[in-house]
C-alpha cells in the first residue's frame, strides 16, 4: 500500500467516482454557462429554449451527440482511433484529484482530495502534457492528411507551451521548496517575502497565458482553426467520440483554472481579513476554490469572446521567443532573491 | 497586438454582457414589421362600390422579372360588373414560390390593384399550395394558405405573428 494513501483505497476510489461526476456535470453546464455569456457579449440571448432559462440543453446536448450518426473513415486505424479520445479524456479527468479543496478532513471527517502526492506539481504537469497524445494520435489514426497536419499543429503549439509553463512553475518550486499543492497552499507564496512578488507577478503572468494556451482556449485555439484546417485533429471525428474530445478541452479547462487558483492564489484558503466578519470563513471548504474557478472560467470565456484567433506563427513566435523567455527571467529573478536577499 | 488594445475590446464585450440583447423572440413576440415592408399580395376593390380594381391588363405579368403572375381577362358583363373596367381579371395567379418580392407589379398596376402587404408566414407543403389564386388574395383574405387551412381545421381565427405599421395603399385591407 502507498503510504501517502491516507484513507483507505475503497474510499479513495469512491472519492475518485465523486469527482468524475462533478466534473462531467460541470463540463455539461460549462457549456451552457459560456453559451449564454458569449451570446451576451455578443447582443444574443443564446440558448433558452429547452427547459427553463434554457437549463436543460446540456442534456439535449448529450442526447443529441449520442444519437448523431457516427462516422468511422474507413480506412483508420481503428483501435487508436477509438481510444485516441478516451486517452485525452482520462488524462483531463486525472489531473483533478489532486487539487487540495480544504483543509484536512474537511470532508465528512475525509480530506477533499483524492489523492495527496508529494509530487503533485510534478505530477499535474505530466498529466496534463499526456492528454496531448490523444490529440495526436486521434488525428493520425483518421488517416486523413488534414488531421495529421492539425494534431502535428498542435502537438507543436502545446510543446511550445510546455515549456513556458513549466518555468513559471519553477518559481512556485523555488519559493515553496516543495511540489506537493497541499503544502504550497498552506505556506501561502505571496506570505513568503515581498521581494519574491515581482517575480510572482511575473510568472503569475506567464503561467496564465501559457495556460490558456495549453488548454487550447481563444485566442490560442489553433487546432481547432475551422479556417484554415478544417478542424485539425478531430476533423474525422462525429458524435459522441467528437463530444468525449470537447469534454477532455472543458475539463482542461477547469482543471487550468483550479491549478492557476491553488498555485498563485491561495487555492482553497479565503482572504484572511474576512475572518474578522465570519469567523472561520477563510477556512471554509470548496468555496473559495469553487470562487477563484469561477473567475478563472469567465475569464476564459471573456477572452474567447473578445480576442481574434493568433496565427500559427505569431503563436509560435510568441511561445519561444517571449513567454519563454520571460518566465525564464522571473524563475532567475526568484533565484537570485533567494540566494542573495532572502 | 498591444496589451492596451485587448483591454479596451474586453471592456466592449463587458459592457455589453450588462445591455439588453437584441434578440427577436419571433414566434412568441409578434415580429415588427416596417409600413413599407413587402409580404403576400392583396387585390384590392373600390371601397365605395366594392368592384374590384383589377381590370385584367396583364401589365403586372409583364413587369414581373421572375414570371411569377399569370392573368386570364374576360369581358365584363356591363349589367353585373365584377371590376370598374371594360375586362376583369378571370384568373389571377402569383407563384409564391417564384414572387421575389420587389414590388414591380405594384409598380406597374395602372389602377392599383395589387398591392404586396405584411403577410411573410407563406412557408406550406405543396408547390400546388403555394400559387396563389385570386381568392386568396382579394381583400379581405387574412394570413397564408396554409394559415388558414390551420385556422379552420381547430376552428380559430387566423393567427398572425407581426404587427405592421400603417400603409395607405393597404387601407381597406383586414388583417
Amino acid at each position: 500500500m502507498d503510504p501517502q494513501l491516507a484513507d483507505p483505497w475503497y474510499i479513495t476510489a469512491i472519492k475518485a467516482l465523486i469527482l468524475c461526476a462533478i466534473l462531467l456535470g460541470a463540463f455539461a453546464y460549462m457549456t451552457l454557462v459560456e453559451r449564454r455569456i458569449l451570446a451576451r457579449m455578443q447582443h444574443r440571448v443564446g440558448p433558452s429554449r429547452v427547459g427553463p432559462f434554457g437549463l436543460l440543453q446540456p442534456i439535449a446536448d448529450a442526447l443529441k451527440s449520442v444519437f448523431k450518426e457516427d462516422i468511422t473513415v474507413s480506412a483508420a486505424d481503428r483501435f487508436v482511433y477509438y481510444l485516441a479520445p478516451f486517452i485525452s479524456i482520462t488524462f483531463a479527468l486525472s489531473a483533478f484529484g489532486i487539487i487540495p479543496a480544504g483543509p484536512e478532513g474537511s470532508l465528512f471527517g475525509f480530506d477533499p482530495w483524492v489523492i495527496d502526492l508529494d509530487i503533485g506539481l510534478l505530477y499535474v504537469l505530466a498529466v496534463t502534457s499526456i492528454g496531448i497524445y490523444g490529440i495526436f494520435l486521434g488525428g493520425w489514426a483518421s488517416n486523413s492528411k488534414y488531421s495529421l497536419l492539425g494534431s502535428l499543429r498542435s502537438s507543436a503549439q502545446m510543446i511550445s507551451y510546455e515549456l513556458g509553463l513549466g518555468l513559471s512553475v519553477l518559481t512556485i518550486i523555488m519559493i515553496a521548496g516543495t511540489l506537493n499543492l497541499r503544502e504550497i497552499v498552506d505556506l501561502g507564496v505571496w506570505s513568503v517575502s515581498p521581494w519574491l512578488w515581482p517575480g510572482l507577478v511575473i510568472a503569475f503572468g506567464t503561467f496564465l497565458i501559457s495556460g490558456i494556451a495549453e488548454v487550447n482556449r481563444t485566442p490560442f485555439d489553433l487546432p481547432e482553426a475551422e479556417q484554415e484546417i478544417v478542424a485539425g485533429y478531430l476533423t474525422e471525428y462525429s458524435s459522441i467520440k467528437w463530444a468525449l474530445y470537447q469534454m477532455a478541452e472543458y475539463v482542461n479547462m477547469m482543471t487550468a483554472a483550479a491549478f492557476i487558483s491553488t498555485l498563485f492564489l491561495g487555492g482553497w484558503r479565503g482572504p484572511a481579513f474576512l475572518d474578522a466578519v465570519v469567523p472561520g470563513i477563510s477556512e471554509w471548504p470548496f468555496i473559495w476554490l469553487l470562487a477563484k474557478m469561477a473567475i478563472f472560467m469567465f475569464l476564459f470565456i471573456w477572452l474567447r469572446a473578445t480576442l481574434p484567433r493568433l496565427r500559427y506563427d505569431q503563436l509560435m513566435r510568441f511561445g519561444w521567443l517571449y513567454l519563454f523567455e520571460i518566465a525564464l527571467g522571473a524563475a532567475l529573478l526568484t533565484g537570485a532573491v533567494i540566494a542573495f536577499v532572502l | 497586438m498591444s496589451v492596451l488594445s485587448i483591454a479596451k475590446g474586453m471592456g466592449v464585450t463587458l459592457s455589453h454582457l450588462f445591455k439588453k440583447p437584441v434578440t427577436v423572440n419571433y414566434p412568441e413576440e409578434p415580429a415588427q414589421i416596417k409600413p413599407r415592408f413587402r409580404g403576400r399580395h392583396h387585390l384590392l376593390r373600390h371601397p365605395d362600390t366594392g368592384l374590384e380594381k383589377c381590370i385584367g391588363c396583364s401589365l403586372c405579368a409583364a413587369a414581373c422579372p421572375s414570371y411569377a403572375i399569370y392573368v386570364e381577362a374576360a369581358e365584363n358583363d356591363p349589367d353585373d360588373p365584377v371590376s370598374a373596367g371594360e375586362r376583369y381579371a378571370k384568373i389571377y395567379e402569383i407563384n409564391m414560390l417564384r414572387c421575389i418580392f420587389c414590388g414591380m407589379c405594384e409598380e406597374a398596376c395602372p389602377t392599383g390593384a395589387v398591392v404586396l402587404g405584411h403577410e411573410f408566414e407563406l412557408a406550406d407543403f405543396r408547390y400546388d399550395d403555394l400559387v396563389y389564386r385570386k381568392e386568396d388574395m382579394l381583400v379581405g383574405v387574412k394570413g397564408s394558405k396554409w394559415q388558414r387551412r390551420e385556422a379552420e381545421r381547430k376552428g380559430k381565427a387566423v393567427k398572425l405573428g407581426f404587427v405592421a405599421g400603417h400603409r395607405p395603399e393597404l387601407e381597406g385591407v383586414d388583417y
